[in-house]
């Protein structure tokens, strides 16, 4: 299993929770806004503890609340691409680019920078600052900063809300190569039934 | 002209040096303990917060002779701290180091403020994007928060010695008013005024903290925008 995950969360009244499990390939977190979909993720991602439960990544245990097992984000190898890019904006795009790759360690590396700017085609954009950028830039410069990290496997947090249709059209395209070319796990969070339907292997309703 | 460079007389460029020096150590030695009270106060989570707050700033509010007698209570010879700095064989008693420990007391609230205001403007969600890329706690403070509150880390070290350049009630009371050793400008003019025929003085030395000061705020403005900080610090 890509995926294994048992979780909640109590935050205020509201309780948050999700149990999967997910194979290869991409897996949607679908539901209506508000369902606690970026909640979930960025308890896999180590941002959030969750009150009980167990994930797990490609049988790597990344926390278990019984076991006392609660890896730090930065241990988790997880590529998260968020919503709203969170490039640095002190930095470059190359600097953006590179930024991960300098935490990973040597052996987490598992893909060439000038791979990377190939395959996102982001070789005119590397000396740019991130305000300079178009919504559809900043988002290829988030998942190839992602994949550079050595991430094992992504978090995608709606990539495609902020954008016009041509440039979710591009997304898309590229998220279905990293699918198709690079085999990487991808959890997937989204309210669009379409985007949905046409990206992912498995769909997890959320409510 | 009262300001050509010839006009200006030894004696007052050695107070014009005696002020930059004892700004320039208060701003120094303030950094590092005003650093550390703004990430309290930012990122702390811990009861008597407010209360802290409410210590850093009374400096800003206290009659400035109250903050000296205060330092003259603590730091004199029979004071807690004056009685252990002999032991080592240190006094700061009507010497320049204790003025710049005045100024330094005294720019700490406002150095605090600017500092605290440009650790909070650094978005959260960026730090979280750095440690989910790998970054350990102490690299996401080193390359992420640390780099984008550092115009606002610049603007109060900027504030803070324009502060301490015109400290006066706390200096006079904790050190006294010593030509060479504790008499910066503020000192200076006050000791000039009390003089029949000392005009000329008077005017060069107060055109001198005029320009210095401006100085000092235009370039804390001036770095304040660079970090597009909605607040200003004064």
């Amino acid at each position: 299993m890509s995926f294994e995950v048992d979780v909640s969360i109590t935050r205020g009244r509201r309780r948050i929770a999700a149990s999967f499990e997910a194979g290869p390939g991409i897996t949607a977190l679908f539901g209506r806004s508000g369902a606690g979909k970026t909640s979930v993720l960025d308890m896999i991602a180590g941002l959030v503890r969750p009150d009980e439960g167990r994930i797990a990544v490609d049988g790597r245990v990344l926390f278990d609340a019984a076991a006392g097992i609660d890896l730090r984000p930065e241990a988790r190898g997880c590529g998260y691409v968020f919503q709203d890019y969170r490039l640095f904006p002190h930095m470059s795009v190359e600097g953006n680019l590179r930024y991960g790759w300098r935490m990973a360690a040597p052996d987490a590396r598992w893909i060439a920078f000038e791979q990377v700017v190939e395959f996102l085609g982001l070789a005119g954009l590397l000396s740019a600052r991130p305000r300079r950028l178009s919504g559809g830039e900043a988002q290829r410069v988030a998942i190839g900063r992602a994949l550079l990290s050595g991430a094992r496997f992504l978090l995608m947090d709606e990539p495609l809300s902020s954008l016009d249709a041509a440039r979710r059209e591009e997304i898309m395209r590229v998220i279905e190569r990293i699918r198709d070319e690079l085999a990487l796990p991808i959890l997937y969070v989204s309210h669009d039934r379409r985007e949905v339907e046409r990206l992912a292997g498995q769909i997890v309703e959320m409510d | 002209m009262a300001l050509a460079p010839n006009s200006i007389s030894p004696e007052e460029w050695g107070i014009i040096w005696l002020s930059l020096k004892v700004s320039g150590a208060a701003m120094v030695a303030t950094l590092p303990v005003g650093f550390a009270l703004a990430w309290a106060l930012a990122r702390g989570r811990f009861p008597g917060r407010v209360l802290l707050d409410a210590l850093v700033h009374l400096p800003l509010v206290l009659p400035p002779v109250v903050t000296g007698w205060l330092l003259l209570l603590s730091f004199g010879a029979q004071g807690v701290v004056g009685r252990w700095l002999a032991a080592m064989g240190v006094s700061v008693m009507f010497r320049w180091t204790g003025a710049a420990l005045a100024a330094s007391v005294m720019a700490l609230p406002l150095m605090v403020r600017a500092i605290r205001l440009s650790l909070e403007s650094v978005d959260r969600r960026l730090e979280a994007a750095a440690r989910t890329l790998g970054a350990s706690p102490l690299r996401v403070f080193a390359t992420i928060t640390l780099p984008l509150a550092l115009p606002g880390v610049l603007a109060g070290m900027v504030l803070g010695f324009a502060r301490s350049l015109g400290e006066f009630g706390a200096t006079i009371t904790f050190v006294s008013n010593i030509p060479g050793e504790t008499q910066t400008l503020p000192l200076a003019i006050y000791a000039a005024l009390q003089v029949p025929g000392q005009e000329g003085i008077v005017t060069r030395l107060a055109l001198i903290s005029v320009g210095l000061s401006l100085a000092a705020l235009v370039a804390s403005e001036v770095l304040t925008r660079r970090m597009g900080m909605r607040a200003h610090v004064l």
